[in-house]
């Protein structure tokens, strides 16, 4: 900073003031950005009976976290959290296993299929959910599964959500590793190849290990945006009592989160583990998203 | 897409010259040579069962909505199905209520999407590019909505739009009877209320996007510009935007869809009720709604499909014969 202000200084005298005014700027339009949030936070910390009889924008007499730990165990949030944990965790180790397969073989493998293959990957993974839903809901309540699922169906099954979200996801996952593979040196899988290393170890033990940068920002989009996700488990999990945290909320705001302080805390806590993500891991999420800047 | 935007993020730098280009070819040859049937059945497998578990549950859901959208069905055995040639589409274009507002939301989602979230988070990227402190600061604020669910962020802002207890209501003194502003219910408003909340949540995406697209930018270019005499704006208008095409491919294609993707922020909002009807809602209310309608959901489906592939297949077509010429 200070060695482009003493070059830019030499054409143009005033550059400070400038600096000042669009540092004020920045800082004024990132607070107003996260005044939703905090005004979120504001309602959250203060109990009902307070707002209610001065009014949300009044000063505060108390503030504390008890409409947080009334939302948290009233609703049984941790249940909730439980179902995403069994829902985010199977789906995103397997869509990476799965479409860094796929990208393996798209990358380093030129067979007359792979650019076709690539764009029904890809393509997938651009349209809306709403337009497989329909027939998508009717294919899983046909799927018996007596013995495998709680429902005995695909239908209500963190299963069923794990597959589509694997199937729909694996192919953003697919596009960027095969173009990350594309760019790995070529010469190390020659050299296995020549001295006789299978497909398999040319994959999982020269290839994949490469990978790491991507598979990282690719694990951290994904577990957000499976974590995120609302639509999916809306439609395909019938029971509430199954539904992962994010859909779930739709649920618990009319029967347990019933003033919007409570509302406000219920909220910020389903938001809690995908900010803790973010701020341990905002490099991975940043490059992950712009490493394939394709994605809807 | 990674070779849209050079230099965007540490493993971009990875990038090979182009001069290492022609090596592949013969290497490729050899590589077919020197696989041996169990190669070739790993190489199968690895490629074919993800192909099948996206092709079953993506492809051929997207086909059948498309035989569905020609037939009646109550969902109950294989046997009721109907076919009744166009007549869900007949009914659905001249007859039904919801879906031309539906379609015109969806439009003015993705017109107000471009027309200030997308000029926002280019300005404010231009900004951040700046190398000034706390650069990444202010990012991290920008961005976060980013990370938040559509769900979170509709719970977030109905308490900023709650008639009673809202903060803008609380604010202009609009929260006692008589006065009321329904931010929420009111058709006339809901739209613009939704929309508000899904363009500060898609500045901050297009904000990273543009950052990255300009990262890509030659510091040259920017100094040969400034040497010339050009102002802040001369050079961004004359030499920094035209550089950022690629980046304007992206954000156009990522608005168009995010646009046809609307749907958990306006479902948390009212349920898409009068004034915040979408193609994406009209589908979904024909299978968990009371009105079970499988051929007639499936319709909306199939109009939602076509103008998704008609953006899609050009913009991935374009991008994959640009990357094979690379």
């Amino acid at each position: 900073m200070s060695t482009s202000t003493a070059t830019l200084g030499k054409q143009r005298t005033p550059i400070r003031p400038a600096r000042i005014l669009l540092h004020l700027f920045l800082a004024g339009a990132a607070l107003s950005w996260l005044a939703p949030l905090l005004w979120a936070m504001y309602s959250a910390l203060r109990p009902y009976s307070e707002t209610s009889e001065k009014g949300y924008v009044s000063w505060p007499d108390t503030l504390n976290f008890d409409n947080f730990t009334n939302a948290f165990t009233q609703s049984e949030m941790s249940h909730y959290f439980a179902n995403t944990l069994v829902i985010a965790v199977p789906a995103v180790l397997l869509t990476l296993f799965l479409s860094s397969m796929v990208a393996f073989y798209v990358a380093r493998f030129d067979f007359r299929l792979n650019l076709a293959l690539l764009l029904i990957f890809t393509a997938g993974n651009l349209l809306p959910q709403q337009v497989i839903i329909t027939p998508l809901y009717r294919l899983y309540l046909l799927i018996d599964l007596p013995g495998i699922t709680m429902s005995g169906k695909l239908y209500d099954s963190a299963l069923g959500l794990v597959l589509i979200h694997v199937a729909f996801q694996s192919g953003f996952c697919a596009f960027v590793l095969s173009n990350y593979m594309k760019m790995l040196p070529h010469e190390l899988t020659e050299a296995a190849l020549v001295d006789g290393a299978s497909v398999w170890r040319l994959y999982w033990q020269i290839t994949l290990p490469l990978c790491k940068p991507a598979m990282a920002a690719l694990a951290t989009l994904l577990s957000i945006w499976i974590y995120n996700d609302f639509f999916w488990a809306l439609v395909l999990i019938s029971t509430g009592e199954n539904m992962p945290i994010t859909s779930a909320l739709n649920n618990l705001s009319g029967q347990y989160f019933t003033d919007p302080n409570l509302i406000a805390a219920g909220a910020l806590i389903t938001a809690v583990p995908v900010l803790i993500v973010y701020f341990l891991l905002q490099r991975q999420f940043v490059s992950g998203l712009t490493l394939g800047a394709n994605k809807g | 897409m990674t070779t849209d935007i050079p230099a965007k993020s540490p493993e971009a730098a990875a990038v090979p010259p182009p001069g290492a280009a022609p090596v592949k070819q013969p290497a490729k040859q050899g590589h077919q040579r020197l696989l041996t049937r169990r190669d070739r059945l790993t190489l199968g497998l690895m490629a074919g069962l993800p192909t099948i578990l996206h092709v079953t549950l993506v492809w051929v859901t997207a086909l059948a909505s498309i035989l569905l959208a020609f037939t009646t069905w109550d969902g109950i055995g294989f046997d009721t199905i109907k076919w009744v040639g166009f007549d869900n589409f007949k009914e659905l274009f001249t007859n039904n209520p919801q879906f031309w507002p539906a379609v015109e939301h969806n439009v003015v989602w993705f017109v107000v999407l471009i027309l200030i979230p997308t000029p926002l988070g280019l300005f404010l990227a231009v900004q951040l590019d700046k190398k000034i402190r706390f650069s990444r600061v202010y990012q991290t604020a920008f961005f976060l909505p980013v990370v938040l669910s559509m769900a979170v962020i509709g719970f977030v802002w109905q308490l900023v739009y709650n008639p009673d207890t809202g903060l803008i209501n609380s604010v202009i003194g609009a929260n006692e009877p008589g006065k009321y502003i329904d931010w929420i219910g009111d058709p006339d408003l809901n739209l613009w209320a939704v929309l508000i909340a899904a363009s500060w949540r898609h500045t901050g995406y297009l904000m990273i996007l543009y950052l990255a697209g300009l990262k890509g930018v030659d510091p040259a270019l920017r100094e040969a510009s400034a040497l010339d005499g050009a102002n802040e704006w001369q050079t961004f208008k004359n030499v920094i935007f035209p550089t950022l095409r690629p980046t304007n491919t992206i954000v156009l294609v990522v608005t168009i869809i995010e646009a046809l993707r609307a749907f958990d922020l306006v479902f948390v909002f009212n349920k898409g009720a009068e004034g915040t009807e979408l193609l994406s809602i009209l589908i979904t209310n024909n299978i968990i709604g009371e009105s079970s309608r499988i051929g007639y959901g499936s319709a909306i489906a199939v109009v939602l499909l076509v103008i998704s592939l008609a953006v899609i297949i050009p913009y991935l077509v374009a991008t994959f014969r640009k990357e094979r010429r690379a």
